[in-house]
């Protein structure tokens, strides 16, 4: 089954003035997102990825193609998928455990239900003890895992990601993206990441897509084929690593005399 | 937590190696900065002392001493004594309580009627720019000079005079909370609302759930500004409308019957502002409550 397609999606963005210059951001993208698989999106920056997000998320619309999600064509916001970015984007005047509720709430699940999901949850993530803090009393690492467990509160069939570590320390990277895959492939949840960390895209998906400089378009599609999806700690130490970072830098034309942020 | 205790073993294991390994562990006390002595501990207590019983003892002997005569500036003791008067035979309570009145009564439709406007200003981009020039000419034009015009409006009675001093009070309050609510509307981040969004929030929710609560330390530091506001509009409204009740009243008997009668209403009031001000503060204090105490007041931080 496809959980999340795109299909010949082009999204162009109008003129920020009258008389300036309109943006095509990604031109004919065609993905297909299988049920229980996790899918990562490299390519330079201003590329278009976020905007790819953007769309599958519902937040905007394609000028060209068609978005779908389980089968149906996105019009609009939906609670089929579930985003998670860079900046966890807590509520400060909310409690952590409040935080984590907040797409429940919005979606009106009753108050005692959607407390009982976050709890466990937020105990899944080591914030057992934390439920009560507000979010200016946790480290980075803490909040990101608050977000991911908000995300997964929701239940999605897709998870969107958008360089959701990418702010955070080397360490506690690694401990989030354990956290990360084994809850995906406990849960046999959908994931489409986005991420500029090569490891990363390795460690934790089944299959990476790279983007070309804008206007993004899929330039290639390498199967990840490693096993433990589940530990990318223990994926990380393979041997078979560095021949792939080989690969995905030279798709990326890095350390060509050019660079990733180009 | 195991990347807290990840990153804490690490420290630790740097910080114990570093020194061991540079300097013997006998020279590790000498890193340690000697406590402050008296006078640096407490020198803020000593100095507020030292100028608290300067400003007593210029007061009550200097001006006197500098040939400064009584109508002109009261010392300390004679604004005590004119307090006991004013007290026993010029009704000082009951003046007090109708000026408190008209303060709290002002402060809250002001600050009603701003925030009113800067969340439907805040959540209307167009309405906001086509009204900004007239909202900054308001903002600009000095509000207390429409007392007369009030007095205009509503005539001569007692309530007709208290409601030219809580109107002034209205105009002074609303401006300042009105464009705090609106610059913190306008300023909530766009990411929080996506967010919000993907799970298919309704305007409504965005609105209560989000801008709401993100307006709020913006909102108490207007509320700050308003409450002190609120005293001046409603004085400037007493004294414009020659009332014959209220703190503004004694303030208008005080130009027959002395400095000492001035001094008192003016201290009056500024009790009456302080004690606004404080109560602001706690209940900023208790809604802003999630907030890390260095942020007080700074709006959107
Ligand atoms: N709302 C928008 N209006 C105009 N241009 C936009 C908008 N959003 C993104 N863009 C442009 O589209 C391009 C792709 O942006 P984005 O998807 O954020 O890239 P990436 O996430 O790959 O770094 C950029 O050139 C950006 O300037
Ligand atoms: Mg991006």
């Amino acid at each position: 089954m496809i959980r999340l397609q795109f299909d010949r999606v082009t999204k162009s963005f109008a003129p920020q003035r009258r008389g300036g210059e309109g943006v095509t951001a990604i031109a004919d993208v065609d993905v297909r997102v299988e049920d229980g698989e996790v899918v990562a999106l490299i390519g330079p920056s201003g590329c278009g990825k976020s905007t790819l997000l953007n769309l599958a998320s519902g937040l905007d619309r394609p000028t060209r193609g068609r978005v779908f999600v389980d089968g149906a064509e996105v019009t609009g916001p939906n609670s089929h998928v579930a985003f998670m970015l860079q900046r966890d984007l807590l509520l400060p005047w909310r409690s952590i455990l409040d935080n984590v509720t907040f797409g429940q709430e919005i979606q009106h699940v009753e108050k005692a239900r959607r407390r009982e999901v976050a709890r466990k949850l937020l105990d899944k993530y080591h914030l057992g003890e934390f439920v009560d803090h507000y979010p200016h009393q946790l480290s980075g690492g803490m909040r990101q895992r608050a977000a991911l467990a908000r995300t997964m509160a929701m239940d999605p069939d897709v998870v969107l990601m958008d360089e959701p570590f990418s702010a955070l320390d080397a360490q506690t990277k690694m401990v989030l993206q354990q956290d990360l895959a084994r809850t995906l492939f406990e849960e046999k949840k959908t994931a489409f990441l986005i991420t500029h960390d090569l490891v990363e895209a390795i460690a934790l998906a089944d299959r990476i897509l790279v983007m070309s400089r804008r206007p993004g378009r899929i330039v290639r599609e390498i199967r990840v084929d490693l096993p433990d999806r589940d530990n990318p700690m223990v994926r990380r130490q393979r041997n078979e690593m560095g021949s792939l970072i080989a690969e995905l830098m030279s798709l990326l034309d890095i350390g060509h005399g050019d660079h990733l942020d180009g | 937590m195991a990347t807290i205790s990840m990153g804490k073993a690490m420290n630790d294991a740097t910080a114990s190696a570093v020194p061991a390994a540079a300097a013997p562990p006998r020279a590790e006390p000498a890193l340690v900065p000697p406590p402050p002595s008296f006078w640096r501990a407490y020198r803020v207590a000593i100095w507020s002392a030292v100028v608290l019983a300067l400003f007593v003892l210029g007061w009550e002997w200097g001006l006197r001493a500098l040939g400064v005569p009584k109508y002109f500036i009261p010392t300390l003791s004679e604004i005590g004594v004119e307090f006991l008067r004013a007290y026993e035979r010029m009704d000082l309570v009951h003046h007090t309580v109708i000026t408190t009145f008209e303060v709290l009564v002002g402060f809250a439709l002001g600050a009603l009627l701003g925030m009113a406007m800067g969340y439907v200003l805040g959540m209307s981009p167009t309405a906001e720019k086509v009204l900004s020039p007239y909202i900054l000419a308001l903002q600009i034009a000095p509000k207390v000079a429409f007392a007369p015009l009030f007095v205009l409006w509503f005539g001569f009675s007692v309530e007709a005079k208290m409601s030219v001093a809580i109107l002034v009070a209205v105009l002074v309050v609303f401006f300042p909370i009105m464009v705090n609510v609106l610059g913190a509307v306008r300023a909530v981040d766009p990411a929080m609302i996506n967010l919000a969004r993907t799970f298919s929030a309704t305007r409504w929710q965005i609105f209560w759930k989000i801008e709401f609560p993100a307006s709020m330390p913006a909102l108490f530091s207007g509320l700050r500004i308003g409450s002190t506001l609120a005293v001046i509009g409603v004085t400037v409204g007493e004294l414009v409308g020659g009332i014959n009740r209220g703190l503004g009243f004694l303030l208008l008997s005080g130009e027959t019957q002395g400095a000492p009668l001035v001094f008192l209403a003016i201290l009056v009031l500024t009790v009456i502002g302080i004690v606004a001000y404080c109560a602001v503060i706690l209940a900023e204090r208790s809604v802003l409550h999630y907030m890390p105490r260095r942020d007080f007041g700074k709006p959107n931080s």
